[in-house]
Order: C-alpha cells, then sequence, then structure tokens
C-alpha cells in the first residue's frame, strides 16, 4: 500500500504496464515535451521516448483513427484526450470503427484501445469543455464505459483496461487528479462490472460513480447526523453496469436514488433508474428518485456553475423524498 | 369477445370483492392464466382467464364488490371496441340465488371510467406486496406518502393496529369527542356474524362436558414420535381427529344434520378444523378421516392450515364437512369452553388444554393430565343419552389410544 494521488495512480499504472508489454504505447496533445495538460503523463517521454510517447497534432480525428488501426495491428495504444469534450470529434472513429471492428470481422480482429482523460465540470472550464458524456459512449455496444472515483480505482480500472481486448472510454475526472488515497502496491487490477458498496445503510441506496461518489459520501454523513442511515453503491463501471449489487441494496433498503452529474434527460440515471424498476418494482416503497446536473449548458460564472451540478444537499433532500420526509 | 363473470365459489356465495387484479387492461391473456385475485366469503382465490385475448375493460376495479355472475372485466381481440347495450346480466346469473342481488345494468362507460380511476388506490409497489402477504385490503389504509400514497409505513402502522383494535392506554377520551368508533367488518367477519346467529337461534344446542386422561395419548405420541425417521410431528389434535373421526362411526347421528324435516346421515366422516385467523377463522375439511391413518391426518392436518392461513383455500378444502372440531388447546390455562354448532354439522366439539391435575385412583390422590372436551350438539338430530355415549367413545380412544392405530381392535 502506498498513498497516492489520482494522477500518480494512472501515472504508475502506465509505467507498469509499459515496462511489462512493449506494445503499450502512448498518444495524445502535450503528452510528451508538455508532460501533459494534466501531468499524468509527466517525464513518460524521457522514460520510453517518441516512438512509445508520441506527441499528435491537434486532429482528435486522425489520431485516435491511427489508434484503432495500430490497435487492430496488435499495439495496446493508450489515448489521451485533453478532455472527453474533444473526443467528440472523433466520435465517428469511436462509434463506427473502434466499436464494430470485431463484430464487423466476425471475432478476429479486436481493438485493445484505451482512450483516457477528464469528463465532468467544476473547474470553470465553460460550456464547450465541462461536459460529462458518459451517456453517449455507455449507449453503444462494443464500447467499455469506466469512472474510477479513487486514486486505488484509477489503477485497478486502467490496468483491467489495458489487458483487456475491447476499446475502453476511461473516463477521469479533473477535479479529482490531486485527491490523495491508499493505493494496493503491484499488479492491482479491478474488473469491470463490479460496483462496490462504498458505505452501508438500510434506509435509501445512493448510487454515484466518479466525483459524484464522494458527493454522496458527504450527504451519507448528514443524513447519518439526523439518524437516516443510507447505504452509498459505487458503480467504478458503467458499461457493464453491475444491477446485481445495486438491486440487492434496493430489496433491503427499498429507496433509490441515482446521483449523475451530466443533464438529466436520457442520462446515465435513467438508465438505472429503469433497471430498478425492472428488477426490484415489488420492492420499492417510494419512486426512484434522481439527482442531476441542471439541463442547460454549463455556465462559465462560478456561482451559476456550482448551480448547475449537484451537491450533497441535493443529494440529502432526495433521500428524504424516497423517505417521505421533510 | 368474451365477458369474465364473478365466479359462484361455494353455496352460500352471492358476492364476491375483487382484491386485485393481476393483468391490467391492455395485457395479453391466456386460457388458464390467474388475472384476478378475489376475496368470497371465506377465502381469497385466483380467477383464471376461461378464453385468450388480451384484457380489454376492467369493468370492477380491485377493492369493489360484485354480485356473483356479474361482469367484471372483458377479454377480446386487442383493440376491439368493449362497448356495448345496457344488458341484462349474463346467463350465468340467472340462478335464482344469484338473480335477487343481480348487478345494476352497467353504465354508459364514460360515466364509469372516473369513478374507476377514482376507486384506485395510490400505494408504493411495497406496500401493495406487503399488504397482500398479510391479507390487509388496502382502501382500509390511510396513506401519508404525496397524494395519499400507502407506504411501507402506514402498511406496518395497520398491521400493528390490528389485533382487536385496543384501548390506547392513558387519558380517556375528552368530553365532547366521540365516544366509540364504527368500522365495517370483513366479509369473513359478517359471514360468521350471520352463521352463528342462525346457529343460536335455530338450533336447539345442548353441551356434555366430559374429562379424559391424557398420559397414555401423550406418551403414544412421544412414541412415534421418537421412532419416526421422517422428522415430522404427529400433534394431539392429530389424534383428537382420529379419536372423534373412529367414534363417529358408531354414532352416525353425531355425523348428521337436520335438514328440511329429515334427518341426514353423512356417508363420509370429514373432520372440519376451526383455524383461527387474523380477523376472524375458517374450518377447512379433513376428508375420509375415519379411513386415514394417523400420520396422513396429520400431514393434511398442517398443509389446510398453511394454506388457511396464507389465504390460499379453495372451496373445496372448507366445503363437506361433517363434524367439527375447535381446539383451545394451545392456550395452557383454557380449562374447556363450549363451542356454536357449525350449521348443518349435529356437533362440535370444544377441546381444552391438556392439564396437570390431582385425580383420585384407586382411592388414592394422584397426578395425572387431563383433558376437558364439550359437545354442542343438535337436539333435532341426537339427545343426551346419545352424545354422552358419544364422548364416552372418544374417552375411551383416547384413553386406550393403540384403539387409534389398530381400528379394527375396538
Amino acid at each position: 500500500m502506498a498513498e497516492l494521488t489520482y494522477r500518480d495512480a494512472l501515472r504508475t499504472t502506465l509505467i507498469e504496464e509499459m515496462d511489462r508489454d512493449r506494445a503499450v504505447v502512448l498518444m495524445g496533445e502535450d503528452i510528451g515535451l508538455y508532460q501533459g495538460t494534466f501531468r499524468v503523463t509527466a517525464d513518460l517521454l524521457d522514460r520510453y521516448g517518441p516512438t512509445r510517447v508520441m506527441d499528435t497534432p491537434i486532429s482528435e480525428l486522425g489520431f485516435i483513427g491511427a489508434a484503432i488501426g495500430m490497435a487492430m495491428l496488435g499495439l495496446r495504444p493508450v489515448v489521451e484526450v485533453m478532455t472527453w469534450n474533444f473526443a467528440l470529434l472523433a466520435l465517428d472513429q469511436i462509434v463506427n470503427n473502434a466499436a464494430k471492428v470485431r463484430y464487423f470481422s466476425g471475432g478476429q480482429v479486436d481493438v485493445p484501445l484505451v482512450i483516457r482523460g477528464p469528463n465532468g465540470a467544476g473547474v470553470q472550464l465553460s460550456a464547450q469543455h465541462s461536459q460529462s458524456l458518459e451517456a453517449l459512449f455507455g449507449h453503444v455496444p462494443g464500447l467499455q464505459v469506466v469512472a474510477p472515483a479513487t486514486p486505488a480505482e484509477a489503477k485497478g480500472l486502467l490496468r483491467t483496461a489495458i489487458r483487456g481486448s475491447n476499446p475502453v472510454i476511461f473516463l477521469e475526472n479533473a477535479a479529482l487528479y490531486g485527491m490523495k488515497g491508499e493505493v494496493p502496491d503491484g499488479d492491482f487490477a479491478l474488473p469491470f462490472g463490479l460496483a462496490e458498496v462504498a458505505r452501508q445503510g438500510d434506509d435509501a441506496t445512493i448510487v454515484a460513480y466518479s466525483r459524484m461518489l464522494h458527493v454522496a459520501l458527504t450527504a451519507a454523513d448528514r443524513l447519518a447526523a439526523e439518524g437516516i442511515r443510507a447505504e452509498v453503491v459505487n458503480l467504478r463501471s458503467l458499461r457493464p453496469l453491475d444491477m446485481e449489487t445495486v438491486v440487492a441494496s434496493v430489496r433491503r433498503t427499498h429507496r433509490a436514488v441515482v446521483v449523475q452529474e451530466q443533464w438529466r434527460p436520457f442520462g446515465a440515471a435513467a438508465e438505472i433508474a429503469a433497471s430498478i424498476y425492472e428488477h426490484a418494482f415489488d420492492d420499492l416503497d417510494a419512486p426512484v428518485e434522481r439527482v442531476t446536473g441542471a439541463d442547460v449548458p454549463m455556465p462559465y460564472a462560478r456561482n451559476l456553475e456550482l448551480l448547475a451540478v449537484p451537491h450533497e444537499e441535493d443529494i440529502v433532500r432526495a433521500v428524504k423524498q424516497t423517505l417521505y420526509k421533510r | 369477445m368474451a365477458d369474465v363473470i364473478m365466479p359462484k365459489m361455494g353455496d352460500a356465495m352471492t358476492e364476491g370483492k375483487v382484491l386485485t387484479w393481476r393483468k391490467q387492461v391492455g395485457d395479453p391473456v391466456k386460457t388458464g392464466e390467474p388475472i384476478a385475485e378475489i376475496e368470497t366469503d371465506k377465502v381469497n382465490v385466483d380467477i383464471e382467464a376461461e378464453d385468450s385475448g388480451t384484457l380489454l375493460e376492467i369493468v370492477v376495479p380491485a377493492g369493489q364488490s360484485a354480485a356473483v355472475g356479474a361482469r367484471i372485466a372483458v377479454i377480446g381481440a386487442p383493440g376491439a371496441k368493449t362497448e356495448r347495450p345496457a344488458a341484462a346480466p349474463p346467463a350465468s346469473a340467472a340462478r335464482p340465488a344469484a338473480h335477487a342481488q343481480a348487478p345494476p345494468p352497467p353504465a354508459p362507460r364514460a360515466a364509469q371510467t372516473a369513478p374507476a380511476d377514482a376507486a384506485r388506490v395510490k400505494a408504493s409497489p411495497l406496500a401493495r406486496r406487503l399488504a397482500e402477504e398479510h391479507g390487509l385490503d388496502l382502501a382500509r389504509i390511510p396513506g401519508s406518502g404525496p397524494e395519499g400514497r400507502i407506504t411501507k409505513e402506514d402498511v406496518e402502522s395497520a398491521l400493528a393496529a390490528r389485533p382487536a383494535a385496543s384501548i390506547a392506554p392513558g387519558a380517556a377520551p375528552g368530553d365532547g369527542g366521540p365516544e366509540y368508533t364504527d368500522e365495517t367488518p370483513s366479509r369473513m367477519r359478517t359471514t360468521i356474524a350471520r352463521r352463528m346467529v342462525e346457529s343460536k337461534q335455530q338450533v336447539p344446542h345442548f353441551y356434555i362436558t366430559a374429562e379424559v386422561a391424557m398420559d397414555e395419548a401423550l406418551r403414544a405420541r412421544q412414541q412415534l414420535n421418537a421412532a419416526r425417521d421422517d422428522g415430522r410431528k404427529v400433534t394431539v389434535n392429530d389424534l383428537i381427529v382420529r379419536a372423534v373421526a373412529l367414534s363417529l362411526r358408531r354414532f352416525p347421528n353425531l355425523n348428521g344434520a337436520y335438514v328440511d324435516g329429515k334427518i341426514r346421515r353423512f356417508r363420509r366422516i370429514n373432520i372440519a378444523l376451526a383455524i383461527a385467523l387474523p380477523d376472524g377463522l375458517i374450518a377447512p375439511v379433513l376428508r375420509d378421516c375415519d379411513r386415514k391413518p394417523v400420520a396422513q391426518i396429520s400431514d393434511e392436518t398442517k398443509a389446510l392450515a398453511e394454506r388457511a392461513r396464507a389465504g390460499h383455500l379453495r372451496p373445496q378444502d372448507y366445503e363437506g364437512g361433517t363434524f367439527t372440531i375447535s381446539n383451545l388447546g394451545m392456550f395452557d390455562f383454557v380449562e374447556s369452553f363450549i363451542a356454536i354448532v357449525n350449521p348443518p354439522h349435529a356437533g362440535i366439539l370444544a377441546v381444552g388444554a391438556a392439564q396437570m391435575r390431582p385425580v383420585v385412583r384407586g382411592g388414592q390422590l394422584t397426578a395425572a393430565t387431563v383433558m376437558k372436551v364439550t359437545i354442542s350438539a343438535d337436539h333435532r338430530v341426537t339427545d343426551g343419552a346419545e352424545a354422552a355415549q358419544f364422548i364416552g367413545e372418544v374417552k375411551r380412544m383416547l384413553e386406550n389410544p393403540f384403539l387409534l392405530f389398530a381400528p379394527d381392535a375396538a
């Protein structure tokens, strides 16, 4: 065990995997000379040289397409997008090629590709660069979508992503890069599709992932002070989605609140809530509540940005709503 | 297009209440599939679809009652129109008994939809499930959630309040407030009320109590249970059922009824066993108890009691009894009690607890386990001397329990 930041957990894992397997190569804008916009790749150009750590032109469509080709031919590229908003430029490559090559080839060709970078809002990057795009990618068969919430999860999920044979949408969070936490040493890996009960409780289930996990845990603390014991389920991965853990929790608590940072319509929370209704309808004592970001382009002004993302009081209110309390 | 009608489950049934619809309007249904649960005078039963198609219309919403033979839903081809002229109830309602309470002609459809929606009880799915499990009527539970939605907590408070609506301790209700509450009894309670009044008014009861020494029977039971390798246990009640059944063979008047000026003697010995339920009691029937070994009586009694408590008895489970046993022996302080004859039976045996008592045997004072049994009998069918002999036979059987296992020796 060592205490690492979320950023260093990612960087350490990249180093370990590059040392282990020469097929692992890095690509992205400003990841080499500049050491990475969020310094996840600091010093890696010096360590591995320009054939394994490649600074790319500002052309997401081009370099993600190139990475798909490299993956098809046996390399294991890990591509950094400066934020996930820029990946929209490469949506055709991701949705129409990365997600479909194995299907089109009748299983003959894998695409062991990881695309990673920060997703979400909270650091005043305004409307175009503060989006949470997990629902977009989670919608597409052929992609895997994970969202680590802690340094340990950053390490464990990144290792599984790099060693797997599928294209992985690896959603980091800019507000979490500096977060510290205990990280297991060595070959520690976390399987996809396995949620974690981050806090136990009997009165209501809060489902969250990525940064919202920490907001949910704070909310659970505040609820505990009022005698309400909320259970918090940390999804870790959205596709595959571990509904078994969620449903088992809801069967005990009879109430569910699903939290997401993104806009409400057609979001991850809607998918999760619908699955809860499908699998635990007769166990529910109240409608599933959703806590989501405001349905607006993200404001730049700090005060308005704060109003547009979920906070613990929103979750506290939603949990009380499911308990018919005010 | 086919009507789903309120079925007649048992001769005494004139109307039934729809508890829940298992299918909603628009759902496909198959012949034989349960589509609704109804509450009759005695039990809750599933109605099965007699046709395949789509459930087009629910005429009687959950929580409402309808006369036997009344149309409660319509099954037909998807999208078919269910409107029809106000008509006489379907032919199957034309039995005289049901006719008296034939349903009013169906109102035009538009007028019917609104009250049907208004009558829908809002409850959380969990509350719905809990209420069903405990046999509570959602329509009678006040809801504390938004728009009166019934929640788990509401069902739990209703459950807690259920046993006999106990009087709150503490201060007496203040002056000016109501002095009592009036509650509409359950259908089962209503049936019990009607039948017991009938019995007490029309059946001339007489009563005979006898004391039975139970030491031998208890020992036999213990030995039998210790010897069985299947882990199942015979109860004292199973022995009593067997003793009563064998005794009834010798006293056919007690296994009879006074019906329309005639003495009816039943050819089978079917013992009805009174089983307490949260809001009443029911007496499911064990058939041919004189021809079944004790172990079989025991197994069947357990299964019947379980079904009765779950509210899942079928009409054939509680019809056709010829004699009733009511056993309060589980209350060890009940020495004896007197039961009301369960019409049309000629007799009912009330069984008290087996209690340790000082008794005199051969001029010596000694301790023994004794149990008091009291028969209530219909004087139109039998007399004191005969009933005394019958109860003497029950006593002889229980005091010589090997007779219960070798009836030919009796």
